[in-house]
């Protein structure tokens, strides 16, 4: 056992624990909302208030029909996600063609309506949700008490975060969607339903936000303004990962969890802006971010 | 000839106005988090409760005239003074009350004091309120962190609890709260061990409990409210804390957090409030007059909700008594004159220093099978008679406690 700037080695790495397992959090939102700018061009600011509707999907699904978390993790993202897809052909076709700031004013009013609705129905308290059974309990390490909860964060995250990025960047379909953002009426003129499979993207956009959602439900607290309170700093990680990148935003989101945590262990005050300084010096450095590819 | 049936109307008018008793007219505001993390605990139900306490009062003196504003301060002082500063300026309102955040009630409270108006604080918890930053225009209702320190934490000293490791929120409240109890920890015989401060409104407690866990300290001190309070239990839980032979202590849990953790992770608490909704008939009976003016039907009032009730009404007394609320430095000292009697807190006084004393009570939330109705949360521990529950007189540095 020895000490690293103070701090015992065994503590130093229960942290660094922690923090990729909160980095696992980042890395799946900001997935979801660089897979939307990426292939869609649009801000999707309601991605928090989505995260939100996937937690309290789970808690409602646990709470009338008796579905627990497991049947939950399914069922509630694709709830989600259908209601991503009626945003998107209500509203968001419209908007392709504007300023980006279109799509982000838009998303973002559609985020206050829902917080609100939310927090008018149910208060901002919040429900109780808790670790399912099979899930209860952890195991020591020796350095730290790893709740299996935490642990299965980590793995389901790192699987979907792989399984999305395998899918955009290595398959057709991956190939089809990433030619349209580029050329769609190129790739219209070769028979693909363009429109189609925009829509069905946002629509797995918003169900990744929700999948995050059921994950989070057991171990944070299911309120409505859970998703605003993380949005902001999940913004920060897809700035600095570079907006349009996939690979970017999943290792900026595990990255930038691992500081925040060794923030949190040296200099716990600042835990809450270490991300936006970071953000900061990496705006003034690299501007399209550290994987970007610049505009 | 016009001008003669004018004056004549004119005299007609005041000498009827003389006749009946003076009209008193009054406005109140109520400050609250509407939107965030103590929405619940104050926001909406307060606004609630401040009609039923207007509604009771001028059914008895229908003389006296009551406006009610609401407003959102969103846990931001800067917000908070600027929404004060512009109702006792431009609405003309006399009162400001709630408030349940400490930052923010530290800055209406120099608010008030600058424009002599009042402010009731219900809502916040700081001891400082009535201690270093006390003033005359300011009431300290409800509850405050030396009286939180008191009640639970001298219990957990005394079952045993001699080392404590600290999870503050890192502004006012939490400071306030983190220095009585450490007061209180080494008054009988307790070690501190560590504190850590967490930005409020913070998501994730982990890595803050694993540094408590390290410490391996007896008794793991909250001195959060709110979210972060829910946030901190529920994860707790997870990293099996209780299990592994530390205990929490909650210093700051209302009834609606306990509604938010189901009694499942949250029984065994002990935790201190001066109200409980279920706790006597009067307060059962009250809570359904609560629900049926408009709160939300799956809550149930907190403390600070029977605060803003009590101290309106403790409020309008004091100001028909002088027949004008114009005076707030005046309406305050009669507000100390007069002894409080009202149906929710039973018998206590308005101190020299603002706070407002009535006995408190030491609670433990119920096991999930002792629960047989909706909100049935909490069986009382210990009564802590009203003047052994807040803090001596001398003891606060208030510049207006003279010796």
């Amino acid at each position: 056992m020895f000490e690293i700037f103070g701090i015992p080695s065994t503590a130093l790495f229960g942290q660094l624990l922690i923090g990729l397992i909160n980095g696992s959090f980042y890395a799946l939102l900001s997935l979801g909302l660089a897979v939307i700018f990426g292939m869609l061009n649009i801000i999707n600011f309601s991605h928090g208030a989505q995260y939100m509707m996937g937690a309290f999907a789970a808690y409602l699904l646990l709470q009338y029909s008796d579905i627990g978390y497991w049947p939950a993790l399914i069922v509630a993202p694709v709830l989600v996600g259908i209601t991503g897809v009626i945003v998107e052909r209500l509203f968001l076709q419209w908007l392709y063609k504007l300023d980006h700031l279109y799509g982000l004013l838009l998303t973002f009013g559609l985020a206050l309506i829902i917080e609100g609705v939310a927090r008018n129905h149910f208060g901002s308290a919040g429900m109780p949700y808790t670790v399912p059974e099979s899930l209860q309990g952890g195991r020591n390490l020796g350095f730290m008490f790893l709740p299996n909860y935490r642990a299965w964060v980590i793995v389901a995250s790192l699987a979907i975060c792989f399984v999305t990025w395998f899918v955009i960047e290595r398959t057709r379909l991956g190939a089809y969607l990433r030619a349209a953002t580029e050329n769609p009426s190129l790739v219209r003129a070769f028979g693909i339903n363009v429109p189609r499979m925009i829509t069905l993207t946002y629509g797995f956009g918003v169900a990744l936000a929700a999948f995050a959602g059921v994950m989070a439900a057991p171990i944070y607290n299911v309120s409505p303004q859970m998703g605003s309170e993380l949005i902001i700093v999940v913004f920060a990680v897809v700035v600095i990962g570079g907006m349009g990148s996939i690979l970017g935003a999943i290792v900026t989101g595990f990255g930038l969890g691992v500081i925040e945590g060794l923030t949190k262990v040296f200099f716990p005050e600042a835990s809450n802006t270490v991300i936006f300084v970071i953000m900061a010096i990496v705006l003034l450095v690299r501007p399209a971010g550290l994987f970007g590819r610049g505009s | 000839m016009r001008k003669t049936i004018g004056l004549a109307a004119l005299a007609a008018a005041l000498a009827c106005g003389g006749a009946n008793a003076q009209q008193v007219n009054v406005k109140i505001g109520v400050l609250s988090d509407m939107s965030s993390l103590y929405a619940d605990i104050g926001g909406p139900g307060s606004v609630v409760a401040a009609k039923m306490a207007i509604a009771d009062f001028t059914k008895d003196h229908p003389n006296v005239k009551v406006d009610l504003i609401s407003g959102d301060h969103q846990n931001k002082p800067d917000v908070g003074s600027q929404i004060a500063n512009q109702w006792y300026d431009v609405e003309k309102v006399d009162m400001i009350i709630d408030v349940p955040n400490s930052g923010v009630a530290l800055a209406v409270s120099e608010v008030a004091k600058q424009k002599n108006k009042i402010f009731i604080v219900s809502g916040a918890a700081a001891s400082t309120l009535t201690g270093p930053k006390c003033n005359a225009n300011t009431v300290h209702w409800t509850y405050d962190t030396w009286m939180l320190a008191n009640g639970t934490g001298k219990a957990m000293v005394k079952t045993g609890g001699d080392t404590w490791f600290f999870l503050t929120a890192d502004y006012a409240f939490g400071h306030a709260l983190e220095a009585d109890t450490i007061a209180v920890v080494e008054k009988n015989g307790g070690k501190v061990l560590g504190k850590v401060r967490v930005p409020l409104n913070t998501n994730d407690f982990s890595s803050f409990l694993l540094q408590a866990q390290a410490s391996k300290a007896k008794v793991i001190g909250l001195a959060n409210a709110g979210g972060d309070t829910i946030n901190s239990i529920k994860q707790a839980a997870e990293f099996g804390i209780v299990k592994g032979g530390q205990s929490l202590a909650g210093l700051l849990v209302f009834s609606s957090d306990v509604n938010a953790l189901g009694l499942q992770t949250a029984q065994g608490l002990a935790l201190t409030e001066t109200w409980y909704w279920d706790m006597n008939d009067t307060n059962r009976a009250w809570t359904k007059r609560w629900h049926a003016a408009g709160a939300a039907a799956g809550k149930f009032p907190t403390m600070i909700h029977a605060g803003v009730y009590a101290g309106i009404l403790h409020y309008l007394k004091a100001v028909t008594a002088l027949k004008s609320a114009a005076d707030g430095k005046a309406v305050v000292d009669k507000m100390k004159e007069m002894p409080t009697d009202d149906p929710l807190f039973g018998k206590g006084s308005v101190r020299v220093d603002g706070r407002v004393i009535h006995p408190a009570y030491l609670f433990e939330v119920k096991k999930p099978s002792d629960s047989k109705y909706p909100g049935d949360f909490y069986k009382v521990r210990a009564t802590i008679p009203a003047d052994e529950a807040f803090r001596p007189l001398k003891e606060g540095g208030c510049p207006l406690v003279s010796g």
